[in-house]
């Protein structure tokens, strides 16, 4: 039946969408606040989706268990990330070739993560089982495959703290505040650099949690990221760039919008799907829907 | 020195550069040769726009592909072009999707051109892989000719049509490099405001060098088929071209023409070895290792830290 | 008679913060404008959108009897209309003489007429800086300049345009007495011996009383005071908003 599947492609794009706020939120942390371009999140995300792997082949632990027991390595891996990349980069000053070789360093780390995965692990894909991936509920006519509501809920989740991190806590708020104001900051007694630090190490960190989701719904494989490169910066530019609320709502509308598209024209087209909403978005509209 | 003076060294150079090739007797210099100065001009062509006006262009291979499957589609079509003109096919096809491309994006700041040019190849690789005329997912035969005017055998006629592109691709960079034109590129890349303010056109400029470095890296991709023989869209949509195209130029230097090359040259020469004596893959990790610490602790390159040696030896 | 830029009903907002206000104004060929207010006040949002660096959302400029607002920057420039940025922003990467090529092949030679090349460009050059004082420094690179120095090359850059009108935007902020005279008589010279009609921003108050022959108040994006300097300082409103309580 027609509306059946219409019904159950919509639902299934929010489940995805839900997905997606977990792998897009550490970019709007890093691009959308702090003006960092990590181009290389995504590949965070697959080491991530790796690491949990591992973790769940030889332990025996839930993935995204094995996930959040990762969470401090990630976090000192980011805060390295960015020492390196302010070092070397924005601490040299602001010009467009310090922008240029910022930009030439994520995609460097990018590519070397993606390749080193594949002389580790091979190109095969790897996958997880546990006990949420397999059963699918039904409500009436809708089918909520369990390994697509777990990563939704927990992403969503994952939204949430965050949201209230960064709108509750001191360091949450000189986070938002360092983007506008660095100056106010210092004047204030915390230190910028410290700061934006801080939250690109979160922003890694999320990639940690993101990974593990990544591989309850879908055997992975090294180039995995790539999808995901158009996917989280189009979810960034058209929520908004640095609105955490703004990112659940245009991931929910890729979500949906691919899901259609996978439904209905076939699920080769996804990657062009992300493309338009960029395209599009970046034409009508660059402050995205909830923009500052 | 002036444009024809330098054509003709370099000409020359090239002639002496074919005679050595087939001076050594090894027909695996002609095939790792032709590879070599492909890199050569897609570093060239990638510098263009990403060294000179500072917009940084992360889908090489979108273009390079561009180039290479119209080739194919000639070749299905059965039409009875012969190679150069296929090349210059190749740089109309993808100088026109740089010229797209630009136009959509460009009045934006240069971070989201170059996540554009990273989602185009991918798009444009889905486009080609759901695409059967050409092959689609799986590829398609392109079969070399069974004689070459002029030349011994086809490969020693690839390597000279790239080697003819790569002077070609010198010389226009080294000749915009020190016209009006090199100028305005430059302005965009210092200070694309204060480049308004003074009267450059930023948009017109970027877009033509757009265009060009689009249409370098076409011709570059045009002969591809008939090198490879088989074509899949993996090949040609490689990421080993987007990382090169950035590589070579950043570790070679990317203010002027030298670094483009000296980069080509060292990298693609290395990575010809490394797939040799290693494996395919190592010789990425290489590149993108290399790519990291230059840009971190060298990021004026190999012609920054030769300028930088001959100035010290100076004084 | 025609104004040289006729400025009407110019409004522009950033999000929420509206930055102008439904601004109007004239500037006269050959006139000294100065043009005050407290920080935040519009100022160089009203360069910008005079200039082209940003598009206005309603109003009109009218430059030289042509509608300018919605060109681009450099057509702005090509037609005679140049400005100086506040934060000195040179081409870093090419010398002092070839900083001012770039205005000379790009906004001049884009012009009818008379085109500079080979010799005749350099020699341009040679003049435009030796004008500011710079003549011997034609070969080194911004970087190697101190402040007072990259100001006058920002002048340098705007006069090289040849423009008709310029706006001077902050020229002059953190310099010394003798290095602010300096500047001014730069200007006046401009104005007096090339006739060229001069808006001078600033808030160095003796600069702008010495040089403006009509003096514009700005608060808040709006245009509170628009006459002769001496009455404008005078005036209660201007003496509360910006001269100091």
């Amino acid at each position: 039946m027609f509306s059946e599947l219409l019904i159950n492609a919509i639902v299934a794009g929010i489940l995805l969408g839900g997905f997606y706020v977990a792998v897009t939120i550490g970019l709007s942390i890093s691009f959308g606040i702090l003006d960092v371009v990590n181009i290389a999140h995504p590949g965070f995300v697959i080491l991530g989706a790796y690491i949990a792997y591992i973790i769940h082949s030889q332990f025996g632990v839930d993935p995204i268990l094995a996930a959040a027991i990762m969470l401090p390595v990630f976090y000192a891996l980011g805060a390295a990330v960015y020492q390196t990349y302010f070092v070397s980069f924005e601490g040299r000053g602001q010009s467009a070739q310090t922008a240029l070789r910022g930009l030439a360093f994520f995609f460097g780390l990018l590519f070397v993560t993606e390749v080193a995965l594949i002389l580790i692990f091979g190109v095969d894909y790897r996958f997880v089982s546990a006990p949420y991936i397999g059963p699918t509920f039904e409500l009436g006519v809708l089918d909520l495959p369990a390994r697509l509501v777990v990563p939704c809920v927990v992403s969503l989740l994952l939204f949430a703290v965050l949201q209230l991190y960064l709108s509750r806590t001191f360091t949450g708020r000189a986070i938002m505040a360092v983007a506008q104001d660095a100056l106010a900051l210092r004047l204030m007694g915390a230190d910028p650099t410290r700061i934006k630090r801080t939250a690109f190490a979160i922003s890694i960190a999320t990639a940690s949690i993101a990974g593990a989701l990544l591989i309850v719904i879908q055997p992975i494989e090294p180039s995995a990221g790539r999808v995901f490169i158009g996917r989280v910066f189009a979810i960034c530019v058209l929520g908004g760039m640095g609105s955490l609320p703004g990112t659940v709502i245009a991931a929910m509308l890729l979500g949906i919008a691919e899901s259609l598209t996978a439904t209905f024209g076939g699920p080769s087209w996804a990657p062009a799907v992300s493309f338009g909403f960029l395209l599009v978005t970046l034409a009508i509209r660059p402050t995205g829907l909830l923009g500052r | 020195m002036r444009l024809v003076g330098f054509l003709l060294i370099a000409i020359v150079l090239a002639l002496a550069v074919f005679a050595a090739a087939r001076g050594v007797g090894n027909a695996y210099v002609f095939y790792a040769g032709y590879v070599i100065l492909q890199y050569v001009v897609i570093a060239t062509a990638w510098n263009i726009l990403g060294g000179y006006t500072g917009y940084v262009n992360f889908g090489s291979s979108a273009f390079f592909a561009m180039g290479a499957y119209s080739t194919v589609v000639m070749v299905e079509l059965e039409l009875p072009i012969p190679l150069p003109i296929m090349v210059v096919v190749g740089g109309i096809v993808s100088g026109i999707v740089g010229l797209g491309m630009g136009y959509l994006t460009l009045r934006l700041r240069g971070v989201f051109f170059a996540i554009a040019t990273l989602a185009l190849a991918i798009v444009l690789e889905t486009i080609i892989v759901n695409w059967d005329f050409v092959g689609g997912g799986r590829g398609t035969y392109i079969i070399r000719p069974r004689s070459v005017p002029l030349f011994e055998d086809y490969v020693q006629y690839l390597f000279a049509i790239m080697l003819g592109l790569a002077v070609i691709a010198l010389t226009t960079a080294r000749t915009i490099e020190r016209s009006t034109l090199g100028y305005g590129f430059a302005t965009i890349r210092d200070d694309e405001l204060a480049a308004e303010a003074s009267g450059v056109p930023t948009l017109r400029l970027k877009l033509i060098a757009t265009t060009l470095s689009g249409a370098f890296m076409g011709m570059a991709g045009a002969p591809f088929p008939y090198y490879i023989s088989y074509m899949q869209p993996a090949s040609a949509f490689a990421l080993d071209y987007g990382v090169n195209a950035i590589a070579m130029p950043m570790i070679g230097g990317t203010t002027s023409w030298v670094g483009p090359l000296i980069g080509a040259l060292l990298l693609a020469t290395l990575q010809q070895l490394a797939t040799v004596m290693m494996s395919g893959v190592v010789n990425l990790l290489i590149v993108g290792v290399l790519l990291i610490v230059f840009v971190i602790a060298a990021p004026d390159g190999i012609v920054g830290l030769a300028r930088k040696i001959i100035a010290r030896w100076r004084t | 008679m025609t104004s040289l830029l006729a400025v009407d009903n110019l409004s522009k907002r950033f999000g929420g913060f509206v930055a102008l206000d439904g601004v109007s104004l004239a500037v006269n060929a050959g006139e000294r404008v100065g043009l005050i207010g407290p920080n935040g006040s519009g100022k160089s949002t009203l360069v910008n959108c005079i200039s082209g660096a940003t598009q206005n959302e309603s109003g009109t400029v009218y430059f030289n009897g042509r509608r300018v607002d919605g060109l681009k920057a450099h057509q702005r420039t090509r037609l005679g209309l140049a400005r100086t940025f506040q934060l000195p922003r040179p081409f870093v990467s090419v010398s002092l003489a070839e900083n001012l090529k770039i205005p000379l092949l790009y906004a001049v030679n884009a012009r009818p007429g008379q085109h500079f090349k080979g010799a005749a460009l350099e020699e341009r050059c040679e003049e435009l800086l030796s004008l500011v004082g710079l003549a011997d420094k034609a070969s080194r690179r911004p970087s190697e300049l101190t402040q007072i120095e990259m100001r006058k090359l920002e002048l340098a850059r705007a006069m090289a345009t040849e423009p008709k009108l310029l706006i001077a935007d902050e020229a002059m902020a953190g310099l010394s007495h003798s290095e602010v005279a300096e500047i001014v008589d730069l200007l006046l010279r401009l104005n007096s011996e090339q006739g060229i009609t001069i808006v001078m921003i600033e808030h160095i108050m003796s600069a702008v009383m010495r040089f403006s022959q009509r003096l514009i108040v700005f608060v808040s994006g709006r245009k509170i005071a628009d006459g002769m300097p001496e009455e404008v300082v005078r005036n209660p409103e201007v003496e509360s908003a910006y001269l100091g309580q």
